[in-house]
């Protein structure tokens, strides 16, 4: 009983082994291969591109408007991490941090009419928006939270934007052991500065918020990852382009580790 | 798909362009998202279900870091990870999109991947499950048709496997999210959707050792040949009778 197989002239019969060692081989070949072609720096522009295509897709696909979910207070994370600075740790940190923040002000400026310089008591007074929201992390996790602040686009309307302004940048007081002025910072257009669920929120599940979590201020902008909302909030500007803004990337971690700008996926 | 039923060892043509370019389209695709996937995978390596999930909260499923033979790129670089998977994964989702219109106008789907009748019927699917598993290739004419174990796991793959994983993909970009809320719902929560998405890739290497075994034992040159010339060598009907008919 013969298997017809055997006559056939172009079916060898591999080992299991030949095939295995072949795999693994050709596997390690192909990523030395795209690990080349990844220091080539006209791939790596080709590959960085297609935050642009996500970014044109999205804002395509979503309603200027289209709201994050919103979650029930019971869905919420029963414990809501810290990441990237857990505590700014600088001396004139501590010293806002022991007057409980009194001596705080959030400054806006740039190419705005009427530059402000707001306390928390001032934010406290103006008109406030609460949103249980998903916050998700650059690296997988995420924690629901209820977050209570001002909507950006009230403190914007008050500081009357210039119509040449694009983009917000958002200084903050963590110096990522960079030195003063070199800390974490960040930017969003004008899409997502005047969403309705873009706050600058003091609060986090109706306590005030936690040093890990960003006091006394921080940004929500909840179509975005987690390393958009940048906290430890001290200065508002708005610019025309960024790319005279430290790096010119927009934001620490786009400078520093070549994340993108939009991070909406 | 016509042939020359008299010559010994015709060739025939086997795969339409469409389909060989979308092949090889797909192999470069699986292999790049599979390996920055891991790479993303490694900034967290822990699954959860429903909504949210983080360090304090139970994971199903926590592994250490894949080593750097596993992941591009071959070393821990989350935002370069995430630039090579969102690049590729946009050339693999319109590929595939392409490609299943495509196939529904020339009727590749009709006439190539849809069961016919009597194909279902449990008796035949044995008969197609005793042949595959003592390797009983089909030869002649029959080699041209997908058997029904092919058109089985080829449908599931390119209409179950391949739009979950971009749909569980989607679901994990809080953009999307706002666009189309659908997406949370049909998954049940965004870290569902991740664990999800870390399965089926599972499910799609698994597809992969299988579908190359298939091939080395179905005789790896000529099914590589019409893989990428698209002509295909007929293996010769056998002449003794099948005992299993």
């Amino acid at each position: 009983m013969s298997d017809p197989r055997d006559k056939a002239p172009n079916s060898p019969i591999v080992s299991r082994r030949a095939l295995l060692t072949g795999l693994t081989a050709s596997a390690a070949t192909l990523l030395a291969a795209c690990d080349k072609l990844g220091n080539d720096e006209r791939f790596r522009k080709a590959l960085f591109s297609a935050e642009n295509m996500h970014k044109w897709l999205q804002r395509s696909l979503q309603d200027r408007e289209a709201l994050a979910h919103e979650f029930r207070a019971d869905q919420r994370s029963p414990h809501f991490r810290g990441n990237g600075t857990l505590n700014p740790g600088t001396d004139a940190y501590k010293a806002l941090w022991r007057g409980k923040f009194a001596d705080w002000r959030l400054r806006v400026d740039g190419l705005v009419a009427r530059p402000l310089s707001v306390s928390l008591a001032q934010l406290h007074a103006m008109p406030q928006r609460v949103q249980t929201t998903r916050h998700d992390c650059v690296e997988g996790w995420s924690a629901i939270g209820t977050w209570r602040g001002v909507p950006l686009r009230t403190v914007l309307d008050a500081a009357g934007l210039h119509t040449n302004a694009r983009y917000l940048v958002f200084h903050c007081l963590d110096e990522m052991g960079q030195g003063p002025g070199q800390g974490y910072y960040e930017s969003i257009d004008l899409v997502d500065a005047f969403h309705p669920q873009t706050i600058l929120a003091f609060a986090l599940n109706e306590q005030p918020l936690e040093v890990r979590n960003g006091a006394p201020l921080r940004l929500r902008v909840e179509r975005h990852l987690g390393y958009k909302h940048a906290k430890y909030l001290s200065r508002i500007e708005a610019v025309a382009d960024l790319a005279h803004i430290r790096g010119g990337k927009g934001g620490f971690w786009e400078d520093v580790a070549g994340y993108e700008w939009y991070a909406g996926i | 798909m016509a042939s020359d039923k008299n010559a010994p060892t015709s060739l025939v043509k086997r795969h339409r362009l469409s389909t060989r370019l979308w092949h090889w389209t797909n192999a470069l695709c699986l292999y790049v998202l599979f390996t920055s996937g891991l790479g993303i995978f490694n900034a967290h390596p822990r699954l959860y279900w429903g909504h949210y999930g983080a360090n304090f909260d139970k994971p199903w499923l926590e592994l250490s870091r894949f080593g750097a033979r596993w992941t591009l790129p071959g070393h821990y670089d989350l935002a370069f990870s995430r630039h090579w998977h969102l690049a590729f994964a946009l050339l693999f989702a319109f590929a595939l999109l392409a490609y299943m219109l495509w196939s529904l106008v020339n009727r590749h789907i009709a006439r190539d991947l849809a069961f016919r009748k009597g194909e279902l019927k449990p008796a035949h699917v044995w008969h197609d499950i005793k042949a595959h598993a003592r390797l009983r290739f089909p030869t002649g004419e029959a080699a041209l048709r997908y058997n029904v174990l092919q058109k089985a796991s080829y449908i599931g793959v390119i209409f179950v496997a391949l739009p979950l994983i971009i749909l569980t993909g989607l679901t994990m970009s809080p953009g999307m999210d706002a666009a189309w809320p659908w997406l949370v719902d049909l998954f049940g929560g965004r870290q569902s959707a991740r664990s999800i998405h870390f399965i089926t890739a599972w499910a799609l290497v698994a597809f992969f050792l299988v579908h190359i075994l298939m091939v080395v034992l179905a005789g790896p040159v000529n099914e590589l040949r019409s893989m990428i010339t698209g002509w295909y060598r007929l293996p010769p009907e056998r002449r003794e009778p099948e005992r299993e008919a």
